[in-house]
């Protein structure tokens, strides 16, 4: 219980994922969905530098690969931003429940 | 209308008797200083800045002391007690007793209790922090006055002259009493839980990076590997607080500065890494430390020296960091004359102290990390191998020591650069007129990012030359070294020739304006 | 209208009425709310009753509470024998965990935060305590490095561009899209199913190697391993980012020509 192993650091990343699957599932703001996003891949950092800690011998693998994440999540919510605010030239509102252009 | 509120000032308030207590002694306080303390006010502020440095030397001699103490205490006669030694509920203090009687030190039997408190890491972090704390808030301060004076000068006039007798030493205290003791205001139509928490979203990344940063080569709270990028990062965090305070106060004119402002400090923090890389380029680590102990050799050692490419970088650090720290002529955010107060518009009291206070320390970490990159840090423009002699002719260590502090290397250096960096800010800022968002933009995206680039490419091509080792370069290096180094010198030494000149000779420059203080101040 | 010159004694409509001999009427004070040291401060002004003590004790109420929190988790860590240790530095155990709880609890409350929070601001901002915690999470691992990075990338770029993608793209500053009852109940069960079983699956996995005893990475190594082995994703990630850059400027560009 004193001693912090590789559990502890696995639970929080899976509340951070669990929390951005809710986040992504419920909110009608696009800008909220990117949020979720961010906290998943959150998660996917924390879960990879944890093992690299405590897995990896000299280890720097895990650092490197979450490096990468970082900036690709940076690129991503810039695209996404951008996007959103087409969007909301578009239908004046950022509700994702009225895009509904491409319906059948 | 139908119904009253009760006025507020109809409500007699009512003190508990905490506050009694409170009053009834700053009462008795007042009535005992009123007669004293107009006469000895400056003596008390000078003593005041004499006995915190020595206070804070002595410090740092105790807890060397104790380490070597207690190592020596210790049963596995570990020198460094920190790691490994064995774990009991610390050295009692009738072992540390007895290594203190063995080196004859003085008072051994009181001084065994002081040793044995210190023993405690965790009590040596909180002694360090509560000064890392006080400094924090003593450098705004400080920096406040010298701000309203300087501008004074450079208009033409006096400046602060009243507020506890020479030249208003004491407006910032009285200001900071003024600002505790104003009204709580949160605007109505703000949304109250964010408008609260702003201020701190700035102000607790401008404490941390104090944290990272050293004040000499054993003066630092915690020597980071990455310290640079760590400062950096606390930086960059500010932003953040700013954004929720100019929303959170639901009016218009602050989301305008808060967007500007973010907007300002997001682009500038670019240029101003950049220009951080080139010295981190030259140097060949992050860490601040590593970087002071490479420039011991004298004014000729110095980064900004060494390199054109990182002469350059260092006036495009300082141009950077000025709008970083939304400092004139970067100051659109905060222009009285556009937006009211920008962001800061409806902070009052204490809350828009804190913000206040938050950018005279961001202010000092810039200025505080030019000076370890660029010009040195803790060390004199006297090399530092002048100074190894000392030990030889004095015959206590730690008298030795301290003399070798204020002579070679120590924290008084650093915040005596620091203190000329700040007074540039300064005049700077009273000097320059304001320029337009899109202007700012203009000379960070098309200006400073371009040059910083080509510094950063020109650096590093030049220290892989510098690495091949021909003989031929060293001698171009040298060369190029002292020919900065001696504009670097011509710059200072004017500087400190026309401050000269104009203290000199300042009545007949400013004329009548040049009195002495009115009576009763 | 009626007629004023006639002297009816019938009551004008619109108007002020006379004023009452006695003088102004006096204000009735409001009753009580009765909410004690507990009502928000807008209350203070409507309630004449002197049961709200000033703001000051309220702050010291709560930082007492938690003060007393303190002492006591440090009283019972102290007790636990192992803080002599960590106090003198030897054993970065106690310590360590201590930070560590502090700092998951709070990911714990700030991720709550941005889940159950309705205004996009509000959720920006528990976004930006939990990508703090994070950094502090990976300070704790011994990534100082990455933590700068998440502080410097994260927080003061990704989390700035998407506030101020919310400014960009509100209409009122208090519009909240709420989605229906169901969609949340049925997305909260399930994400509670899957953070069940992920914990319980971890929890029996068998992770085979060596426990948490190497010391952090130094920078150095970083960075010559970002230019040896992972020279080719470095490089991709920079022509990522310049394409990313004209895409992003482009797709926001202003059309209104």
């Amino acid at each position: 219980m004193l001693t912090i192993g590789l559990m502890h650091y696995l639970v929080v990343a899976a509340v951070l994922l669990c929390g951005g699957i809710f986040v992504m599932a419920t909110k009608r703001n696009a800008i909220g969905i990117l949020m979720g996003v961010e906290l998943v891949l959150n998660s996917a950092n924390v879960n990879l530098i944890a093992f690299d800690r405590y897995l990896c011998r000299a280890g720097i693998d895990g650092q490197i690969l979450a490096l990468f994440v970082i900036v690709l999540a940076a690129a991503e919510a810039a695209i996404a931003v951008a996007i959103c605010v087409n969007f909301y030239r578009v239908l004046a509102t950022i509700d994702v429940d009225r895009a509904t252009k491409l319906q059948g | 209308m139908t119904q009253f509120s009760v006025p507020w000032t109809s409500r007699k308030p009512r003190f508990g008797p905490f506050g009694r207590l409170l009053a009834a002694i700053g009462k008795g306080i007042y009535a005992v200083a009123t007669p004293i303390l107009p006469r000895v006010a400056l003596l008390i502020f000078l003593a005041t800045l004499v006995v915190t440095p020595l206070l804070v030397w002595a410090c740092g001699e105790l807890f060397a002391f104790t380490l070597v103490a207690v190592g020596e205490a210790s049963p596995a006669g570990q020198p460094d007690v920190e790691w490994g030694a064995p774990s009991t509920w610390g050295l009692p203090p009738a072992a540390i007793g007895s290594v203190l009687t063995t080196r004859a030190t003085p008072a051994a039997g009181l001084m065994k209790y002081v040793v044995w408190i210190c023993q405690f890491r965790i009590v040596r972090d909180l002694v360090i922090l509560g000064a890392i704390f006080a400094l924090f808030c003593i450098v705004p301060a400080f920096a406040i006055w010298w701000e309203r004076k300087v501008a004074g000068r450079i208009q033409s006039r006096l400046g602060l002259m009243r507020v506890g007798g020479w030249h208003g030493w004491a407006q910032s205290a009285a200001d900071g009493l003024k600002l505790v003791l104003k009204e709580d205001l949160v605007p109505a139509g703000a949304d109250q839980a964010l408008f609260r928490a702003a201020p701190y979203f700035t102000i607790i990344p401008s404490l941390c990076a104090f944290v990272a940063l050293p004040f000499g080569l054993l003066w630092v709270f915690r020597e980071l590997d990455s310290a640079l990028l760590f400062i950096l990062a606390m930086l960059g965090v500010e932003v953040v607080g700013v954004i929720v305070g100019g929303w959170a106060s639901n009016n218009k004119w602050s989301l305008y500065g808060a967007m500007r402002e973010a907007c300002q400090m997001v682009s500038y923090e670019i240029p101003l890494g950049m220009a951080l890389l080139v010295p981190v380029i030259c140097a060949g680590t992050l860490s601040l430390v590593e970087i002071g102990k490479q420039q011991t050799g004298g004014w000729f050692s110095w980064l900004a020296f060494t390199n054109p490419f990182a002469f350059a970088a260092f006036v495009t650090y300082f141009i950077a960091s000025l709008a970083a720290c939304k400092r004139a002529p970067f100051d659109l955010p905060e222009a009285e004359s556009e937006l009211v107060a920008g962001f800061m518009t409806e902070y009052s009291g204490f809350r828009w102290a804190l913000f206040f206070f938050a950018e005279y320390a961001a202010m000092f970490v810039v200025a505080a990390l030019a000076c370890i990159l660029f010009l040195g840090g803790w060390n004199s423009p006297l090399p530092a191998a002048w100074g190894d002699s000392i030990t030889t002719v004095l015959g206590s260590a730690a008298l030795a020591r301290g003399l070798k502090g204020v002579l070679f290397s120590g924290p008084l250096w650093l915040l005596f650069k620091c203190g000329v960096l700040l007074y540039t800010q300064l005049w700077v800022r009273w000097t320059l007129p304001r320029i337009r968002i899109d202007q700012v933009l203009y000379a960070c995206v098309q200006v400073l990012l371009p040059l910083t680039m080509l510094l950063v490419l020109g650096t590093a091509v030049w220290v892989w030359v510098s690495m091949s080792g021909s003989a031929g370069w060293e001698w171009f290096a040298r060369i190029v070294n002292w020919i900065l180094g001696l504009i670097g010198l011509v710059f200072a030494a004017g500087f400190v020739v026309i401050a000269v000149y104009g203290f000199i000779h300042r009545r007949p420059l400013v004329g009548y304006l040049a009195m002495d203080p009115l009576s009763g101040a | 209208m009626g007629n004023q010159e006639g002297g009816t004694s019938k009551p004008r409509r619109g108007g002020v009425s006379k004023p009452r001999p006695g003088g102004m009427p006096k204000p009735k004070a409001p009753a009580c709310c009765g909410m004690g040291p507990l009502a928000p401060q807008r209350a203070w002004r409507r309630c004449a009753c002197p049961c709200h003590p000033g703001a000051h004790r309220r702050v010291a109420a709560v930082v007492l509470a938690l003060a007393v929190t303190l002492a006591g988790t440090g009283g019972v860590a102290m007790a636990a024998g192992e803080t002599a240790g960590v106090v003198r530095g030897e054993q970065p155990g106690l310590l360590e965990a201590v930070l560590f709880y502090l700092v998951a609890t709070g990911v714990v409350i700030s991720v709550l935060g941005i889940c159950l929070s309705r205004s996009v601001v509000r959720m920006a901002v528990w976004l930006f305590v939990t990508l703090g915690l994070v950094a502090l999470l990976y300070f704790l691992l011994a990534a100082t490095f990455l933590g700068a990075i998440q502080l410097i990338v994260y927080v003061g770029g990704t989390l700035v561009l998407l506030v101020f993608g919310v400014m960009l793209t509100s209409r009122s500053p208090w519009a909240r899209y709420n989605c229906r009852a169901w969609e949340l109940y049925g997305a909260g069960v399930v994400c509670l199913v899957l953070l069940v079983s992920l914990c319980l699956l971890l929890g029996r996995a068998e992770w085979v190697g060596t426990q948490a005893t190497t010391p952090g990475v130094p920078v150095a190594r970083i960075g010559e391993v970002l230019l040896s082995k992972y020279v080719l994703p470095f490089e991709a990630a920079g022509v990522l980012l310049f394409i990313v850059m004209v895409g992003a400027a482009h797709l926001a560009r202003d059309t209104k020509k």
